[in-house]
């Protein structure tokens, strides 16, 4: 494991591995290590890049280092009654930096937007070996391109983060879950699309497959309170909602947000319209799967106990995208994470990679459409 | 006018009739304009200090006419300016004299309207209103509104990552749009994202969202629609000076308060949008602030009391909270009038567009003021307070020898003065030539040749709206195998500039 100490040592770590033709692994808390092909590059910890650089809670900024625990920052942003709106979330030891290079994001981002939403700026080193500065630190910001969003939920791949600067917003100082029970798939899509389609500004929605339906309301009390009124009239043709205890809420939201409780040894986690989820499901079901929808259907989570492939085939013909996030190494070894690209697209996506990375230092193989759209590595 | 553009090139000029002809053979019937008098209203977008026609215009109106028009241009070594409604403020679609200028106002058409998924496929030439008023029966809006909302295009919104009043709450294009179509200069069309969240693999819609028309060229937008809130209220709070009226915002946010607008004018502002459409503004203030928060109306009953206290704190001299829509609209009008205002007090004005860290603000005004006189020329000052971003408007008069070239060197200080304070050029008008040069203030020579890597993997022969947002072109020579192979294309003789 190499530790740089500071972005000097990093770039000395890259000019050495590019020179030596070795490969690169990114690494934060470690915490996601499984996801992608078992590789054997060498692992780059950036845990010691770790520290708050600036916050001005009034600015709306907040920069830190990439090694920083998240729970650190998110402790450091709810004790000026700020938050990270999209929500990251991770395993214990998760870094910040980490959770935007995998673009975690919960259950607000189907209203909040995710990490590429919030990543003002940032410091990397390329694959080059060279600092470079892309974004700024202030919320609104259009100069030149906007490297940021490659960065989030880059995964390592196009530069090492020395800093980032996060949008930061104020924390809702209420928030309420309101709950229905019984309710079908498609019973809960539709009850889903309507309150996030309604102006009562609900900011998450999601339905665990045990047949529980959860809708968030959060701002100012009275708004809060105004709002978890109305809703159950505005739903009324769709479900009985009822507002229930933050403390038992917590759990049902975490489930949503991460799958992570779902029985099944495999994970996958699929992106796709919110309408087509519950026809997702039924086809998916003769699998025997187990799920959670989030985001109003527009993020599912499938687990099942098999190592089978045809979930991302009937993921795509719903018009969605499937990541493989949890499975044994095996599995991992044959079958890539992320949702393979159409060839034009994954040739453009290698271009842009090349354009941080020209020698593949960070191409660990882990995500294999890198070896699959390189026409140089043959 | 001091700013240069890339010299012509002979090779193209000299084969402009064979060029017409290809055109014409894939956009046929009045799709290719190429008469002198008919190229003329082409010359210049929304930054019109400069102006240049175009060899010729092409409008095409299907996405295989794009692609083969770029296919060809990309054969043959013609350059390609993309224009959506040339609204740019920033010259981002100023023609050149030697390149193709490739109008997509033809792209008029909403494709898809999902309004239970919330998004709506559009093409690139539907304007940024039209989308609102597609779905506003149904309770729907798209967010993003910049102020030429009813000309600009969507697609255009997309090249430029355009923002509007209401974007600290809403965010910029960027954050609003779920897919686009795009053309590569090679005549590839690839699609990023579609109509649902979060596609898995690299970013790429992100960095085509802002890209300035250097990457790529949009034939078709899935953008994000949102319920339109239940009511919308404002307060027009007037302050001594602007130092208290920031106090008054920094509070506002510091309480967790992110209103759906909150705008700043100065003295001069105020005066010339009063003058101009009489809404009832204080004019014995120092600034105004307009305060608009938007949502159920329960929330907005309590915000706009939270605000008006705020405002007190702060030292606020008047405070009027609007009682209808109509009041508030008469709150927006001045501000919106503020620029055709400010075009009544002074023969010509020149916007500038950077954004501050806002704790900043008081000192950027004085520095500003200092500028003001260092120049002989006056500014008034319109901003979106809420999230830093400064629009001075510089006075001067064109016909007076020297003063536009002075206007510009005034705003390059401020913009100059943006970056030394921790901000940035351009908040929301883009770069385009206009900041072109600055770009070095603001970023190394690192930082720039980095992002010059990803206009090579777009667009390796750099015949997609050149001239425009670098101050000079690389070549990515470090760039490995690829890209030296790349880097031996045919065109040696690729101006540089």
């Amino acid at each position: 494991m190499l530790e740089p100490r500071d972005a000097n040592d990093l770039r000395q770590i890259v000019a050495d591995a590019v020179a030596a033709g070795k490969k690169l692994e990114l690494s934060g808390g470690g915490t996601r290590a499984d996801f992608g092909a078992p590789r054997d590059a060498a692992a780059v910890s950036l845990a010691a890049l770790a520290g708050i650089v600036d916050y001005d809670p009034a600015e709306l900024v907040l920069t830190v280092r990439p090694g920083t625990p998240l729970a650190d920052v998110q402790a450091l942003v709810a004790s000026e009654g700020q938050m990270l709106a999209f929500e990251p979330w991770g395993d214990a030891g998760a870094t910040i930096g980490g959770s935007v290079a995998a673009g975690a994001a919960g259950s607000r981002r189907v209203t909040a937007g995710s990490a590429r939403d919030h990543l003002l700026g940032f410091t990397a080193v390329s694959g080059r070996g060279d600092s470079f500065v892309a974004g700024a630190k202030v919320v609104k910001n259009v100069t030149g391109f906007d490297l940021p969003k490659l960065m989030a939920g880059s995964w390592g791949r196009i530069g090492a983060m020395t800093e980032l600067s996060l949008k930061v917003l104020p924390r809702p100082r209420l928030t309420q879950t309101l709950a229905a029970e019984g309710l079908s798939p498609a019973a809960a899509h539709a009850a889903m699309a309507c309150a996030l389609g309604s102006n009562a500004d609900v900011s998450a929605a999601a339905h665990l497959s045990r047949g529980i339906t959860l809708l968030r309301v959060a701002g100012f009390a009275p708004s809060v309170e105004a709002r978890c009124i109305a809703l159950p009239g505005l739903l009324r043709e769709h479900c009985a909602l009822a507002k229930i205890d933050e403390a038992e809420a917590a759990p049902l939201w975490a489930e949503a947000m991460t799958g992570a409780q779902l029985s099944g040894a495999v994970h996958w986690r699929i992106h796709l319209p919110p309408r087509r989820a519950p026809d997702l499901l039924a086809a998916l079901d003769p699998l025997g799967i187990d799920w959670a929808m989030d985001w109003g259907g527009g993020r599912v989570w499938i687990a099942l106990g098999q190592a089978d492939t045809r979930v991302r085939t009937v993921a795509a013909g719903f018009g969605g995208e499937a990541a493989l996030v949890r499975a044994d190494a095996a599995m991992r070894a044959a079958v890539p994470a992320l949702h393979p690209r159409a060839p034009g697209l994954a040739a453009l996506e290698q271009r842009v990679r090349r354009a941080f990375d020209p020698a593949g230092v960070f191409a660990t193989g882990r995500f294999m459409e890198d070896a699959h759209a390189d026409p140089l590595s043959a | 006018m001091s700013i240069a553009m890339p010299a012509l090139d002979a090779g193209t000029l000299a084969k402009r009739d064979r060029i017409i002809a290809a055109m014409r053979s894939i956009v046929p019937g009045e799709g290719v304009i190429e008469d002198a008098a008919s190229l003329r209203p082409w010359e210049s977008d929304g930054l019109t200090a400069y102006r240049q026609p175009p060899m010729l215009v092409v409008l095409p109106e299907t996405v295989e006419q794009v692609s083969a028009v770029l296919r060809w241009c990309h054969a043959e070594n013609v350059k390609v300016v993309p224009r959506g409604s040339g609204t740019s403020l920033s010259g981002g679609a100023l023609p050149l004299g030697d390149a193709v200028l490739l109008g997509m106002g033809k792209f008029k058409r909403v494709l898809a309207i999902d309004y239970e998924d919330r998004v709506a496929i559009v093409q690139p030439g539907v304007t940024n209103l039209a989308i609102t008023q597609a779905v506003e029966a149904r309770g729907f809006y798209y967010a993003p509104d910049p102020s030429s909302q009813i000309a600009c295009s969507i697609g255009g919104n997309v090249a430029e990552n355009s923002g509007g009043v209401h974007c600290l709450k809403y965010g910029l294009t960027t954050n609003n749009v779920l897919g686009v179509e795009v053309v590569l200069m090679d005549g590839e069309i690839v699609r990023l994202g579609g109509p649902h969240l979060d596609p898995g693999g690299l970013d790429l819609l992100g960095i085509i969202v802002g890209s300035e028309g250097l990457l790529g060229v949009v034939t078709e937008v899935t953008v994000r629609l949102l319920p339109k809130p239940e009511t919308a209220r404002a307060v027009l709070v007037g302050f001594p000076d602007p130092e208290s009226a920031g106090a008054c915002v920094a509070q506002v946010i510091a309480e967790g308060i992110i209103p759906a607008g909150m705008e700043m004018m100065d003295r001069t502002a105020i005066h010339a949008a009063e003058a101009f459409v009489r809404v009832g503004y204080p004019l014995d203030v120092g600034a105004l602030l307009i305060i608009e928060v938007d949502g159920p109306g329960t929330e907005c009953g309590h915000l706009i009391g939270e605000i008006a206290r705020i405002a007190d704190e702060n030292g606020a001299v008047t405070n009027r909270v609007s009682q209808d829509e109509s009041e508030r609209m008469a709150f927006w009008a001045g501000r919106k009038a503020a620029f055709p205002a400010v075009g009544r007090i002074s023969p010509d004005y020149y916007c500038m567009d950077g954004t501050i860290p806002r704790r900043r603000l008081p000192e950027v005004l004085r520095r500003m003021e200092e500028l003001s006189q260092k120049y002989g020329l006056g500014v008034a000052n319109v901003f979106h307070a809420g999230d830093g971003n400064l629009h001075p408007l510089i006075l001067y008069d064109a016909n007076v020898p020297g003063q536009l070239d002075r206007a510009e060197e005034f705003g390059n200080d401020i913009l100059r003065l943006c970056v030394e304070v921790g901000g940035v050029l351009t908040g929301e008008h883009g770069v385009g030539i206009e900041k072109r040069d600055l770009m070095p203030e603001m970023f190394t020579e690192a930082d720039l040749t980095q992002q010059q890597c990803i206009k090579w993997a777009f667009d390796p022969a750099l015949l997609l709206n050149p001239g425009k947002v670098f101050p000079t072109l690389h070549r990515c020579s470090e760039l490995g195998r690829m890209h030296v192979h790349h880097a031996a294309l045919p065109f040696p003789d690729l101006p540089r500039f």
